[in-house]
């Protein structure tokens, strides 16, 4: 298989405003350009877009906007993983030959369809991601043996970090107490455990090696992809305390970049809500079952950034289309060691971890320079 | 008649394949494992909680039937893991199926 390698990037601040998301697409692919002003349009092969957005036709809208005739373009949904999904996709297009470059533009607005999956009615009437993220929250919580407080952690460790990182959503710090006496959403969570639904749009080019090595001089290559469905329904998810297809996709990737997970150096991982944090990083196999708090403690309390050092959905925001993308333009970073006041030390391999609908669906990334 | 057809009436059913055996979820015409046409089963089922939380007064369970049926349904009582239950009302209201379990 060719290798497949990073370019440049582009994103939009993450916010609560209000923007067409035309408009918030075509911003953070013309950030990408003016970072990037030697990159050749005309040699961009496809165009992918990454939302839930019900607009329609919105690749080739993207590509008018930006002065580019791509030989493919189209979007691409699969709710709150649709960003890595499009990555996964431009990847092959690239590594079969169908393309050299491609541009990918994942973006959402604040009143996204995607929040809710209106199939999936075994939920009954609690469709909203609060209740299965409150589910999963006893069900963790009561296995390991863990508290409120410490679950809170996620959420103080993840808006400390986000304030770090100018185009998040949250520019606030808070305390374990802010965080168990913010607003109770049901007796299992608080609205600070929860990631935001926000504005905001991120944009990445991808190309073969050769296209890469011609127009930049530090590229980051995507070496690891894994991938897993279980169901699209939540209820069908044998573990509530443990995420099946993230360890599934997990394992394939770290298998695809002959590594193990003890070689990553730094992690975005897909922290919707508080528990997911600790389920993911157990699931992707960084700590046993029942230890992701211990992790995550010593990280927070040595002000490391290793996982999630964006801030996560949580502190970050969450635009559904774009999550995906903002996440790897992070590890992008962290690997090109231009993430400032977020760098974590000796980062030389990153993993992403992006899922969907109660982690009924997984990807999994590795990069390395 | 269809799964919806009964559940708009109130009435919860479960779909089985009678060629394979299987109880096929979420409800569908076909079976998931050998595609043939699947049956609705009429009765009084039996589920048991699985997990349950609780927002405001009302508490929100996962209800397993079957050991291959699982949804959510609310409760007005204090659940119990493993708790035996019965489905009391159900429907469809605004598109969604709701389900209410003693």
């Amino acid at each position: 298989m060719s290798k497949v390698g990073i370019i440049a990037y582009g994103t939009t601040p993450f916010t609560k405003e209000d923007h067409k998301i035309e408009s918030i697409l075509h911003k953070s692919t013309n950030d990408l350009f003016q970072k990037n002003p030697n990159i050749d349009k005309k040699e961009i092969d496809a165009v992918l877009v990454s939302t839930n957005n019900n607009s329609k036709y919105l690749s080739p809208i993207l590509s008018e906007m930006t002065g580019i005739q791509p030989k493919i373009a189209h979007s691409i949904e699969s709710l709150c993983n649709s960003g890595t999904n499009s990555i996964v996709s431009a990847f092959a297009y690239i590594s079969s030959g169908l393309a050299d470059m491609v541009l990918i533009s994942g973006a959402e607005r604040y009143d996204s369809p995607g929040q809710i999956l209106e199939w999936d009615n075994s939920r009954g009437e609690f469709k909203h991601p609060i209740f299965w993220a409150s589910i999963f929250s006893k069900s963790y919580k009561q296995k390991f043996g863990i508290s409120d407080e410490e679950l809170a952690i996620v959420s103080v460790k993840n808006h400390k970090q986000a304030k770090e990182n100018p185009n998040a959503l949250s520019k606030k710090t808070y305390t374990i107490q802010d965080v168990v006496n913010s607003k109770k959403l049901t007796d299992d969570l608080r609205l600070l455990d929860c990631s935001r639904p926000c504005t905001g749009s991120a944009s990445i080019l991808l190309a073969s090696e050769e296209v890469v090595r011609k127009n930049t001089d530090r590229p980051v290559w995507i070496t690891g992809i894994g991938q897993k469905t279980t169901s699209a329904g939540f209820t069908k998810n044998n573990s509530l305390s443990s995420m099946e297809s993230t360890k599934i996709a997990g394992q394939s990737a770290l298998k695809m970049a002959n590594h193990t997970i003890s070689d990553i150096d730094v992690a975005e991982v897909h922290d919707a809500f508080s528990v997911c944090e600790p389920m993911a990083l157990e699931s992707l196999g960084f700590v046993n079952p029942g230890k992701g708090m211990s992790i995550i403690n010593d990280l927070h309390e040595t002000n490391n950034f290793k996982i999630n050092p964006r801030g996560g959905l949580i502190g970050t925001g969450h635009p559904l289309g774009a999550t995906g993308i903002s996440q790897t333009i992070e590890i992008v970073q962290q690997l090109q060691k231009s993430a400032e006041k977020r760098q974590t030390d000796n980062a030389e391999v990153g993993l992403i971890h992006n899922m969907s609908a109660a982690a009924t669906s997984s990807t999994v990334l590795v990069l390395e320079k | 008649m269809s799964f919806e057809s009964e559940l708009s009436k109130g009435q919860f059913c479960i779909p089985e394949c009678l060629a394979c055996k299987k109880i096929v979820w979420p409800p569908s015409e076909f079976c998931d494992n050998c595609n043939e046409i699947t049956f609705l089963k009429k009765g009084d089922f039996e589920g048991k909680i699985i997990e349950f939380s609780k927002q405001n007064e009302d508490y929100f369970c996962m209800v397993e039937f079957y050991n291959s049926i699982r949804l959510m349904a609310k409760m007005s009582k204090i659940p119990k893991k493993d708790q035996i239950i019965k489905i009391s009302r159900c429907g469809i209201s605004n598109g969604s199926y709701f389900f209410e379990i003693i």
